[in-house]
């Protein structure tokens, strides 16, 4: 399923003191099974934007079309474009509530109207997809479980109405190393099995980097770059301007090559800066030899 | 989601008028002097005044009177309804009549009388709180409270409980906005049903509502204590209130007006 905005505008508050606009004509297209990275600095507009992906804020100008469908028309049924576009907000655990984990992940496939005989296998498979088991869990009170578990389970209960477009709002903010490798890797594996479109907004350029073919960068409610993660981190000074960065091994082979030691600038998962550096010390040490 | 924007109760605007930079004892009490002459006055002359009182406080206070009109909508439905009870429910001498219901002459006088009041009582306080911060509100009250300490009034600590329940009004806005707007991703449905099935739909935003609120209850206990806070008792301001010479002539002309024309009408 794919996702198309345009000249889309938002305004905050309108006819109040408090109006700001949000978001100035923004257009863009996500296509089917694209893995997309929305990064931008705290109040670029990233979150806005992705909220009109499912009709949660309503566009104060332009057209926001998934799979086709306006959702800026009257009458689109919008809890049927919900359940095929899910989206994981921010701290998701601050929305359980069930008595039991099994009653909280089923919440969203009930809703969808999946009936009770396959609500079982949809929790199941829910929970799985994030490494819980629902025969340890089932039974269990959200509110009793770690953190990390905690937003687990909050994901499940998206993953359990089997969306075609999976949007995660900083799914790993506040979570220790570990915790945010395995949610990451989870949303990759997930990605793989589903054969998803996925739109992970974060603010970590080290997450995003090896995870996006396509990154999307906010500034001031505007797109100010879209291209590969080669395309963006070679603008390594636009980032900064903005408050962003691009990652530390990065910045590193850019100083590097700036000196002269590297040929490649487009580096930015550690384990390729290990293999060139490797491989450039390697040559030194054949050349000298 | 639109209802949550309108309430525009504790409300501040930020601004730099003539108004905004009164001491808010001053405030409160021109506000005071207000609400004893709307109920002082008894005829539509008097109406007038404390219509041309207020008008002239959002002249001064350069709020967007829009803004200001548009704190009236959730009174909307008690305005209308007060207006009805008393067109239909007074004696007096009969203008129009079907069955059992009539209107009566008095009835539409008395009506427009309440109808003014109410509308003048809302827009007269909340320009109180759209110039004043919360904080300086707080400290007003505080201060004009500290007198009944002797009997018992406990001026510091009612000072505040209000200023930390004004302070989480926007916040508990934002977090209802924020859960409702995750359960509808996943398809929670807050406007359609009978009462009794959306009273059932509230659950899903309720319980997360109230584990947050705990939440942030617990950590400001403990951010207080953490800053050595142990109540009113020999405690200093940062800011101190002052009044100033226009804190003077905004209260003498307030009485005056005040006493002259609740005297006259």
């Amino acid at each position: 399923m794919s996702i198309t905005v345009e000249n889309l505008s938002y305004v905050y508050l309108p006819d109040t003191p408090m109006q700001k606009q949000a978001l100035f004509d923004v257009s863009v297209h996500i296509d089917d099974k694209e893995f997309v990275g929305i990064i931008g600095h705290t109040g670029s507009g990233k979150s806005t934007l992705i909220q009109h992906f499912n009709g949660l804020v309503k566009p104060t100008s332009g057209r926001v079309l998934v799979d086709g469908v306006d959702l800026t028309q009257k009458g689109v049924n919008l809890r049927a474009i919900r359940r095929k576009v899910g989206m994981v907000f921010q701290y998701p655990e601050h929305q359980l509530f069930g008595e039991t984990v099994f009653e909280d992940v089923a919440f969203g496939p009930k809703n969808s109207g999946v009936p009770d005989a396959a609500l079982e296998d949809r929790v199941r498979e829910g929970l799985a997809m994030v490494d819980l088991d629902l025969d340890v869990l089932r039974e269990r009170s959200p509110f009793e479980l770690s953190g990390g578990q905690k937003r687990r389970v909050a994901i499940a209960g998206v993953l359990a109405m089997k969306p075609a477009i999976l949007i995660l709002d900083e799914p790993t903010a506040g979570l220790d190393p570990r915790g945010r490798d395995e949610i990451l890797s989870q949303v990759q594996s997930l990605y793989q099995a589903w054969d998803l479109t996925v739109i992970l907004v974060t603010h970590s350029m080290e997450d995003i980097a090896r995870m996006a073919k396509r990154l999307i960068v906010m500034d001031h409610g505007r797109i100010a770059l879209d291209g590969t993660p080669q395309d963006v981190f070679s603008n390594a000074d636009k980032l900064r301007s903005m408050g962003l960065g691009v990652p530390q091994v990065t910045t590193l082979i850019h100083e590097l090559h700036r000196r002269g030691l590297v040929q490649r600038r487009d580096i930015f998962t550690l384990d390729e800066a290990e293999s060139e550096i490797t491989r450039v010390l390697e040559l030194k040490r054949h050349g000298n030899a | 989601m639109a209802m949550l924007r309108n309430i525009t109760i504790g409300q501040y605007v930020p601004g730099d008028s003539w108004i905004h930079r009164l001491d808010p004892r001053t405030k409160i009490l021109a506000t005071m002097a207000l609400i004893a002459l709307l109920f002082l006055v008894q005829s539509f002359p008097g109406y007038g005044f404390a219509a041309l009182y207020v008008l002239a406080a959002v002249y001064v206070s350069k709020l967007p009177p829009r803004y200001v009109i548009r704190g009236l909508r959730p009174l909307l439905v008690i305005i209308i309804l007060t207006l009805t009870l008393h067109i239909f429910m007074t004696d007096g001498r009969v203008l129009w009549q079907w069955g059992f219901i009539s209107i009566t002459w008095e009835g539409l006088v008395r009506g427009a009388m309440m109808g003014t009041r109410l509308v003048l009582l809302v827009l007269g306080t909340s320009i109180l709180t759209l110039t004043t911060s919360p904080i300086h509100l707080t400290d007003g009250i505080e201060s004009l409270l500290k007198p009944g300490k002797p009997i018992g009034i406990p001026a510091h600590e009612l000072a505040m409980m209000m200023t930390i329940a004004l302070r989480f009004i926007p916040t508990l806005l934002e977090e209802t906005e924020k859960i409702m707007k995750a359960q509808m991703a996943r398809g929670a449905d807050f406007e359609s049903g009978n009462l009794l099935q959306r009273a059932k739909n509230l659950i899903p935003l309720l319980v997360p509502l109230f584990i947050s609120a705990f939440r942030r209850a617990d950590d400001l206990a403990v951010a207080m204590e953490a800053r050595g806070y142990r109540g009113g008792e020999g405690r200093t301001k940062f800011r101190e209130l002052q009044f100033a010479v226009r804190d003077g002539a905004c209260l003498a002309g307030v009485t005056v007006f005040t006493v002259v024309v609740s005297v006259l009408f």
